[in-house]
């Protein structure tokens, strides 16, 4: 993947920033706005994926690396299912936190609201957990396929094994 | 005592957490991580063994995540569950049971079997996650949750299949087929769930089966379920991607993907008797079922004799082999609705059937075995290019005559046990049936016969001079199934007794299921 | 009548993806057709929940005696939603690997497996 013009480039810088705001925003307000781990982490993925377009798989492979996505995709999904296990006391997955009045262990109030961060129990926890999981493997998946264009692009290169 | 109770949650959480510490695992150091995932596997299947014993003494087991006790099933009145719960009768277990006896013969031989390049951490990250959705197939009884688990299965197992793709094209080739057929089914499962939400508001099995009535739209959810399920277990006419998965897969990975689609073929059953059950015209649906397994036996059959690559010869028998089960179960539900005939051998037959899925699971995954020894030593898989490998490979070729053997129904051996209990049964539902089953046992034996004489006996070969027997690891998981397939075939009453009958009869009584949840309704 | 449109999509978009899936020859071709049929079945399952003049079902933000729509399809859906990104992620990567190995993308050409 090449470089793109100088107009793309410059945007990129501006914006990317606030795309991965945007992204962690999404990601924290899982419990109390549409959106979540998911979704917020497709978002801050999507910053990868502008940086790589428009700077070229170069240039953005030093900023992007695989092995560290890696790691963090596996700190992610093993934060998630730790998270699952501590509720072992009860049930697996049993949501401990809420209504503790510890973290994220206040009583949620009906009706219409600004709306409480620190409600909801394990829940933003694990929408952490999947935000990082998600972000980090789409991410993996953006820079693996570029690099893999890489390879299928120079025409007379695929090898005819058999 | 406390441990106990979590015990459905276990067998799926320890395996899971072990896959998403390999890749970290494996940053450290790259030989712990098989060790870890075997670990793990050992585990489950120690787990799923205590929760089979307490299953077949006690009663049927529920397990509700997330609730404030594991056997909360209807908090506060409810009518319906409304939280993800694992419900798990005879049959369930039963089928964990081979679950988790092959992903951790599977796990060990890979430790030989799989060299340590770059993406063996990856490698036993998706082996447990194929475990653990199998696991979760078996076990759960929230429809959805089936959906989600089986996306979780062809996905680990299509990137498994495609584990040598970085070398040759051959596997990736087989594993696109995979993934679009089995993206399919998937889809068309959740179409079919989302045609029960839409009329009964449920997704809890048990809740959809108290409730179901067998309206036109049921009927399009069963004609949706069925063949795409079969599809799924490899049956004729939709067997196409069978013989390229399992030829190209490595070798465990064939092992546990037979497992797999038995896994599969498990869900048909419950849909078919848990879900529906009587309410069905029991009659045509139970043909329908034997139609699919007689065209698998025999398509499967003859299309194996043609072979020259030795994995996909013993993949087309997998696909006859997965016939006689369809066959034996087909029976005991054409006769499910006739009080006389299914005591007398609608049983008997379903017995058959299920035992059968356990003796595949064993001698199938013995013979895919001794095939991944073979390659591992000659590097090859044409039977042309065989030869002679008896002179070196002494407890490979032992393993593969007891593989053989049972397949091809031979006693002592568990294949003879479970299929004379399908031809006494069958015999007497429509005779026909039961002969066309003896002759494609027959074939299957011929078929066999030409392996073992190209592959092992004659001179030895000069390119082969330098060839050992294989390691130990993958030596001890052929014995392991060998000594089972043995016992299985000498004690078949103890294991049918025990094991089979329960499963059978927690499918035929359709409250044994959904009373577990519903309370006694 | 009009309420039904939601329903005519889902079949034409299934329909059409059934057809790709069976009529084309192109691996990229396939992989829009698996997708066409998942987002026929996402829009289905939505469509199942919607409530004519529901809110939205925010726990915090219900009006007192207004209607919701129903959540569950909507989880469903995005469950379906986040496989269906791996899905096509998995197919695109394999459909990249077997141009690399074979140098086409025709099912016709990159064929080797037979019988």
């Amino acid at each position: 993947m090449k470089e793109m013009s100088k107009i793309v480039k410059n945007i990129t810088k501006l914006v990317y920033g606030f795309i991965i705001i945007f992204g962690f925003y999404v990601i924290v307000h899982g419990h109390l706005t549409p959106g979540g781990g998911f979704q917020g982490g497709a978002v801050v993925a999507s910053a990868f994926a502008l940086l790589l377009i428009s700077y070229g798989q170069l240039e953005a492979k030093k900023l992007l690396k695989v092995d560290i996505f890696s790691l963090l995709e596996s700190c992610g999904l093993t934060a998630f299912i730790v998270i699952a296990f501590l509720g072992l006391g009860t049930t697996f997955f049993y949501n401990f936190l809420a209504n503790s009045g510890g973290w994220f262990g206040n009583a949620v109030t009906p009706g219409i609201n600004p709306g409480d961060m620190n409600t909801a129990g394990v829940l933003p926890l694990m929408n952490m957990a999947v935000g990082l999981e998600v972000f980090a493997g789409l991410g993996i998946i953006v820079l693996l396929m570029a690099e893999g264009a890489e390879y299928t692009n120079k025409e007379g290169e695929h090898r005819n094994d058999r | 005592m406390k441990l106990m109770d979590h015990i459905p949650a276990l067998i799926i959480a320890v395996p899971l957490l072990a896959a998403f510490l390999s890749p970290v695992v494996g940053k450290i150091n790259k030989k712990v991580v098989g060790i870890l995932a075997a670990l793990a596997l050992g585990f489950s299947l120690i787990f799923t063994i205590i929760l089979a014993v307490k299953i077949l003494s006690v009663g049927p087991q529920v397990y509700v995540f997330g609730a404030k006790s594991p056997s909360l099933t209807l908090p506060s009145g409810l009518k319906f569950p409304i939280r993800i719960i694992f419900q798990i009768d005879a049959m369930g277990i039963f089928m964990g049971l081979i679950t988790a006896l092959v992903s951790f013969l599977g796990a060990v031989y890979s430790l030989a079997f799989i060299d340590k390049n770059n993406g063996i951490d990856k490698y036993y990250s998706l082996l447990l996650l194929l475990a653990v959705s199998m696991f979760g197939m078996e076990l759960t009884g929230d429809i959805f949750n089936f959906f989600v688990f089986l996306e979780i299965a062809s996905m680990a197992s299509v990137s498994l299949i495609c584990y040598k793709g970085t070398e040759r094209g051959e596997p990736v080739e087989a594993g696109f087929k995979y993934m679009v057929v089995s993206s399919i089914s998937a889809l068309m499962v959740l179409f079919a769930i989302g045609i029960f939400y839409g009329e009964y508001d449920v997704l809890n099995m048990a809740a959809l089966a108290s409730v179901i009535k067998y309206s036109q739209l049921d009927k399009i959810a069963l004609g949706i379920l069925v063949p795409v399920l079969a599809m799924k277990a490899g049956a004729v006419p939709m067997h196409m991607w069978t013989p390229d998965a399992y030829s190209e897969a490595p070798a465990p990975i064939t092992m546990i993907l037979v497992a797999a689609s038995q896994a599969s073929l498990y869900a048909l059953f419950r849909v078919v008797f848990s879900l529906y059950n009587i309410t069905l015209n029991t009659l045509v649906v139970g043909w329908i079922i034997i139609i699919f397994g007689l065209l698998s036996m025999f398509i499967g059959v003859t299309m194996a004799i043609i072979q020259k690559d030795i994995k996909r010869l013993m993949a087309y028998h997998a696909i006859s082999q997965t016939g006689y089960m369809l066959l034996g179960v087909g029976v005991g539900l054409a006769v499910l609705a006739n009080p006389i005939a299914l005591p007398e051998y609608g049983i008997t037959a379903m017995e058959g059937g299920i035992f059968h899925i356990m003796n595949h699971a064993l001698y199938k995954g013995l013979l895919f075995l001794t095939a991944g020894a073979l390659f591992y030593r000659t590097g090859t898989r044409d039977l042309d290019k065989m030869g002679g490998l008896a002179h070196s490979m002494k407890y490979t070729t032992i393993f593969f005559i007891i593989g053989a053997a049972a397949i091809a129904g031979l006693p002592p051996f568990n294949g003879f046990a479970s299929k004379l209990l399908i031809y006494e049964s069958v015999y007497r539902f429509n005779p026909l049936l039961s002969i066309i089953a003896m002759v494609v046992s027959i074939l299957t034996l011929a078929s066999f016969v030409k392996v073992f004489h190209s592959a092992f006996l004659g001179p030895q070969l000069p390119q082969f001079k330098e060839v050992k027997e294989v390691p130990q690891s993958m030596v001890l998981t052929m014995a392991v199934l060998s000594c089972l397939i043995i016992f299985f075939g000498l004690f078949p009453d103890l294991i049918v007794k025990n094991l089979v009958h329960p499963a059978v009869m927690s499918l035929i009584e359709q409250f044994k299921y959904t009373g577990i949840v519903l309370g006694g309704r | 009548m009009i309420g039904n449109f939601p329903y005519v999509t889902v079949a034409v978009s299934i329909g059409c993806g059934l057809y790709i899936l069976m009529f084309q020859k192109n691996l990229i071709k396939l992989a829009i057709g698996i997708n066409l049929i998942e987002s026929g079945i996402n829009l289905f399952l939505i469509t199942l929940g919607y409530r004519k003049g529901g809110v939205a079902p925010i726990y915090t933000q219900a009006p007192a005696g207004k209607a919701m729509v129903l959540p569950t399809p909507q989880a469903l859906t995005l469950t379906s939603i986040v496989i269906g990104v791996a899905t096509s992620a998995l197919v695109l990567s394999m459909a990249m690997m077997i141009y690399k190995h074979y140098g086409t993308i025709e099912v016709d050409k990159a064929r080797r497996l037979r019988g």
